[in-house]
């Protein structure tokens, strides 16, 4: 039934899903906030008629977000099925 | 028939909704030859509302089900992207569709601050919660409280923070598709909330959650394709390229360039002229910690195969709803220019009386609702608006230092871009009139927007009636109870719920609508700390976990109640509290801190978790090996 890993392993799975989870959200933090504090500087880049402060509150930040999301959940995994506990 | 094969109804997901997406797509080719040979437009739209209600009502009675799992989990069998689908719809509601776009048309770029904080909470979601509440294995998010909390008070709480947040929200959307469907039918507000309960009943009654997600699935199906519709067909007509979303910064550079001939001071692209950086980004926070606390969105992701499944179906679900969300600036933009164009190009650039545009009065005259305001009044008739502009324009002149008498009412004959208000709830609902499409399209908006209201209902109700039957009566009341049993308890519970927020909504009750806002901030406040916690730190005891809900929650209840109200409970009365200059809807951000430092010192003081708990937390950790908690059906 649920799998018992030595713990020594399942710390060093522990570790590694952690660490995943800080680079994760750093990025999060970046792309939800730290990059609009810039906004005003930004926004006197103009591409294709979009100011870049604006588009990155309005478009740039949300496809960062889908694509992060992925890459964890794949990078995850991979993380999962080195340990043995992906599931079958 | 598809629907029959029912062991391998999974399996066939792609063909019944390709099946699907052709009929509709029929249909709506259909609505479009009806209008060509004539049949009134009030049949049309009668068309939409029926039919989409009537698909709905199919797939929600096709998924009846007599298996506690199914009715509770679809019995765990969803797939990600289906999932993901379905969360979309559940996630996106009436107040997204119908007024995003509204709210960044009004509020510039200060407005993506909800853009931004409804789907940066997602990384939450997949990051630290959904995979191990899927693991865990619970019914709902109540019951993972009182399983990692051990006992009836974790429990207690949890239900009611889920109550706080779940039933103002649930009503405002029973209020939502009560307003499309009056609008659309043509019936009176108060027989209209009705059909929109009959909409959310048919869904999820028969079959709870199974049906629910099979219909949100078609829901968010009708909701995205009315929403690109007319944002592609604007982005055409305007620019040659159908695609809003990479051609709106033409519009843009328009827009700009009308805001200097209209001497608008406000840019539409310039950061911070509403909210302060500071409300902007509290915000930002508030709603992203509130979108990964919400039990409605939660559970759905309880609903997947395995864990690995249930991260890939967040990113799905955000991808789904960043369809909408992207789209929606966009959307923004090219109903700002083709306003703007109407005052840009007309003489003076004031609009004449006799060029007002007749969606102006149809939306501005509809009863009980101002829709459109232009020059302070109610735009009720060409009249009424005259009649205001001239008044408006009267005392101008009066105040200049003329008199009275030297006023000459008929050197009036237009108003300017700056008397003209538009309510942001009409924008998107508006905009295909608006730009002169026709009435099949019009219908196809009004059917998203009745999608996207009743869709969320269903989670919300879901949420909470099985909260009610599962963790109040189950798990606390008779655990002895048969699945028959508890099967009947859930789906009289959900009626009742359901019945409830509609004869609530009935009453038209302003402040409840007003409070949708906050329940963001209620359950980050209330259910992030414990939740997180639960996982990710398992020193977490249980009245660690209890207290810091407790405070998080009051913290957040005290300050939105004493900063809207005051502790008489009277609006505007000047007792009202302000800390450091915080609106109501980021209450969150006092409630998340004191329920993580409550939490955190609470448990540093109570002996730890028992053994038994921590290798519980490992065990939870860890993929493989099946759900944590077998539930007895």
């Amino acid at each position: 039934m649920s799998v018992t890993l030595p713990p020594e392993k399942a710390k060093a799975h522990w570790s590694r899903t952690k660490n995943l989870m800080f680079l994760t959200l750093a990025i999060w933090a970046f792309f939800g906030f730290v990059i609009h504090f810039f906004v005003g500087a930004l926004n006197s880049i103009v591409i294709l008629g979009f100011p870049l402060g604006f588009y990155m509150a309005a478009q740039g930040s949300l496809i960062v977000f889908v694509v992060l999301i992925f890459w964890f959940a794949s990078s995850q995994n991979s993380i999962d099925e080195e340990f043995g506990v992906a599931e079958d | 028939m598809a629907f029959s094969m029912k062991g391998d109804f999974t399996d066939n997901l792609g063909r019944i909704y390709g099946v699907y997406v052709g009929g509709f797509a029929a249909f709506v080719v259909l609505m479009a030859v009806f209008e060509m040979v004539g049949i009134p437009d009030k049949f049309i739209l009668w068309c939409y509302i029926g039919a989409t209600i009537g698909i709905y009502a199919f797939i929600g009675i096709m998924s009846r089900t007599a298996q506690v799992s199914e009715y509770y989990v679809a019995g765990r069998s969803v797939p990600a992207i289906y999932n993901g689908m379905a969360t979309g719809a559940d996630w996106m509601s009436g107040a997204s569709f119908v007024g995003m776009a509204g709210t960044l048309f009004v509020l510039g770029y200060d407005g993506l601050s909800f853009v931004l904080g409804w789907t940066g909470g997602y990384v939450l979601v997949a990051v630290l919660l959904a995979p191990y509440l899927r693991k865990f294995g619970a019914y709902t998010v109540p019951d993972f409280l009182g399983t990692r909390y051990g006992g009836n008070a974790a429990r207690l709480v949890g239900i009611i923070v889920l109550f706080a947040c779940s039933f103002t929200y649930i009503t405002a959307q029973v209020y939502a598709s009560g307003i499309i469907a009056s609008q659309f039918l043509g019936i009176a507000f108060e027989w209209a909330v009705f059909a929109g309960l009959a909409g959310i009943l048919v869904c999820s009654m028969l079959g709870g959650m199974k049906a629910v997600t099979w219909t949100q699935v078609a829901q968010y199906i009708v909701l995205i394709v009315a929403y690109l519709l007319p944002a592609i067909w604007m982005s055409t007509l305007l620019t040659g390229v159908p695609l809003p979303q990479l051609t709106y910064g033409q519009a843009l550079s328009q827009v700009a360039e009308y805001e200097q001939i209209l001497g608008v001071a406000k840019a539409h692209v310039a950061p911070f002229t509403t909210y302060s950086p500071k409300d902007y980004f509290f915000l930002i926070f508030c709603l992203m910690v509130g979108t990964a606390s919400l039990p409605h969105i939660l559970m759905r992701f309880f609903t997947t195969p395995t864990v690995r499944e249930a991260r890939k179906s967040v990113a799905w679900s955000l991808f789904f709803i960043f369809l909408l969300y992207f789209t929606a600036p966009a959307y923004a933009a090219f109903s700002k220019l083709n306003l703007m164009s109407l005052f840009a190009n007309a003489e003076g650039l004031k609009l004449a009386f006799d060029q007002v545009p007749a969606w102006m009065l149809s939306w501005g005259s509809i009863e009980g609702h101002q829709l459109v305001t232009i020059c302070g009044q109610k735009a009720a008739s060409l009249d009424a608006i005259r009649e205001a502009c001239v008044a408006v324009a009267q005392k101008a002149f009066v105040d200049g230092g003329g008199a009275a008498d030297a006023f000459d009412a008929a050197t009036v004959t237009g108003f300017s871009y700056a008397d003209l208000r538009l309510n942001n709830d009409m924008i998107v609902l508006s905009t295909p009139s608006i730009a002169g499409m026709p009435i099949w399209v019009v219908g196809l908006v009004g059917a998203g927007g009745f999608a996207a209201a009743l869709s969320t209902a269903d989670g919300l109700l879901l949420a909470i009636a099985n909260a009610l039957s599962h963790d109040i009566y189950y798990k606390m009341i008779d655990p002895k109870a048969d699945s028959k049993r508890r099967l009947m308890v859930a789906k009289v519970l959900l009626v009742v719920v359901a019945l409830a927020a509609a004869f609530l909504a009935r009453t038209k009750p302003a402040d409840i609508l007003s409070m949708v806002a906050w329940a963001f901030s209620i359950a980050a406040a209330g259910l992030f700390a414990p939740l997180v916690l639960g996982v990710w730190w398992k020193r977490t005891t249980s009245a660690g976990a209890i207290l810091g809900m407790i405070a998080g929650f009051c913290v957040t209840m005290y300050y939105l109640i004493g900063n809207v109200y005051g502790f008489d409970f009277v609006k505007g009365t000047g007792d009202e509290i302000k800390w450091f200059g915080v609106a109501a809807i980021s209450s969150g951000i006092f409630g998340v801190p004191v329920a993580f430092i409550v939490t955190f010192i609470v448990s540093l003081v109570t002996p730890a978790p028992s053994q038994e708990m921590q290798e519980f937390v490992d065990k939870l950790r860890l993929p493989r090996g099946g759900q944590l908690i077998r539930q007895s059906s």
